[in-house]
């Protein structure tokens, strides 16, 4: 019996390869958003690599190191709904930024 | 609930109702500790999508330019200033740490006390290390002028912002170093393979606080790809 349980306790462990796999991506993405500061790449093409790479490099850890991709959908999307919400949040703080900034300038630097 | 009794539940999206339907527990298969751990990373993930929300604001909505990072964070090496250096080594750091993490709870699930303990131990001492670059860059950006209401390089909130955000970010590695040194001890004594019970609970130990314990240094490296992307490149 207690072999038994052994057994079914261990299938949930996963191949090493699997997770020396991320552990080089993670390597190779970290690496590739370091150049494009390396290169200095600026405006729209700077801000969509990093974006690009910062996603890719939090999908893997979330999905394989803390084992998310093996989780039942239950778990994910408990979690992810909520994240997508306040991402969409912060785009919308980050997109009004614009008027705050054009106010200031109206009224500080105009002095109007 | 064992993977037997697992394999027979719905799949894919059915599973979602049935789960939630079943009057018992919503999270099947996963134990309630690693449940409440991944409830706490959530709202932790909204302390941080908070401060991220204002960096983003505050740096857009100032009227007075904001210091360029690769100059700031820029460290010299034979005599030759490199945009960044510290910043990537400290990335690679926590990376090579949240690497070593997840083979500890491999191991731990695979009941092999030694390679777990060290593979702990190993992640601990890339922590220390990274906590301990940190502090490095702090007295240096401190030594430099930075302080939280003014700083030599533009905006004056460049400084608020980065001894707040980098420091809440350096409070959860050291507090995760603590327990991982904590979770070491356990593992190389063999508390987990006794089943002994811990100080706060009667609980047994399980190889599963080691994928909890995973969970939690894996979100401080998540965390810290969002502060490297955000802060220090954009």
């Amino acid at each position: 019996m207690a072999e038994n349980i052994k057994k079914k306790e261990q299938t949930t462990t996963h191949k090493i390869g699997i997770y020396l796999w991320i552990w080089g991506l993670l390597f190779v993405l970290s690496f590739f958003s370091y150049m494009v500061d390396w290169f200095q790449f600026q405006g729209l093409l700077r801000w969509t690599l990093i974006l690009i790479f910062m996603f890719l490099k939090a999908g893997l850890i979330m999905a394989f190191f803390m084992h998310l991709f093996w989780e039942r959908y239950t778990l994910v999307n408990v979690l992810l709904w909520p994240m997508t919400a306040i991402a969409c949040f912060v785009g919308l703080m980050v997109a009004e930024f614009q008027y705050t900034v054009f106010t200031r300038f109206l009224y500080f630097v105009l002095g109007s | 609930m064992d993977q037997a009794a697992l394999k027979k539940l719905p799949k894919g999206w059915k599973s979602i109702p049935s789960d939630l339907n079943s009057d018992q527990t919503a999270f099947k298969g996963v134990q309630w500790g690693k449940a409440m751990m991944w409830i706490f990373l959530l709202s932790d993930t909204f302390i941080f999508s908070c401060f991220l929300l204002s960096y983003m604001k505050g740096r857009g909505s100032t009227v007075e330019p904001w210091p360029n990072p690769s100059e700031v964070f820029a460290l010299d090496f034979m005599g030759v200033p490199v945009p960044l250096l510290l910043i990537a080594i400290m990335t690679f750091v926590l990376i090579t740490s949240s690497g070593t993490m997840a083979l500890a709870v491999k191991y731990g699930y695979e009941k092999n006390r030694k390679m777990c303990g060290w593979f702990i131990v190993a992640t601990a001492l890339g922590g220390l290390t990274f906590v301990g670059m940190q502090a490095f860059e702090w007295s240096k950006l401190i030594h430099e002028g930075v302080r939280p209401w003014e700083n030599p390089f533009g905006a004056a909130q460049f400084g608020s912002f980065f001894f707040m955000i980098t420091g809440f970010h350096g409070t959860h590695v050291s507090i995760g170093v603590i327990f991982l040194f904590i979770f070491a001890r356990k593992v190389f004594k063999g508390d987990f393979d006794s089943g002994k019970r811990g100080y706060f609970t009667t609980m047994k130990s399980n190889y599963v606080a080691i994928e909890i314990l995973g969970l939690y240094w894996h979100f401080v490296d998540l965390v810290w790809v969002f502060i490297f992307a955000f802060f220090y490149l954009w």
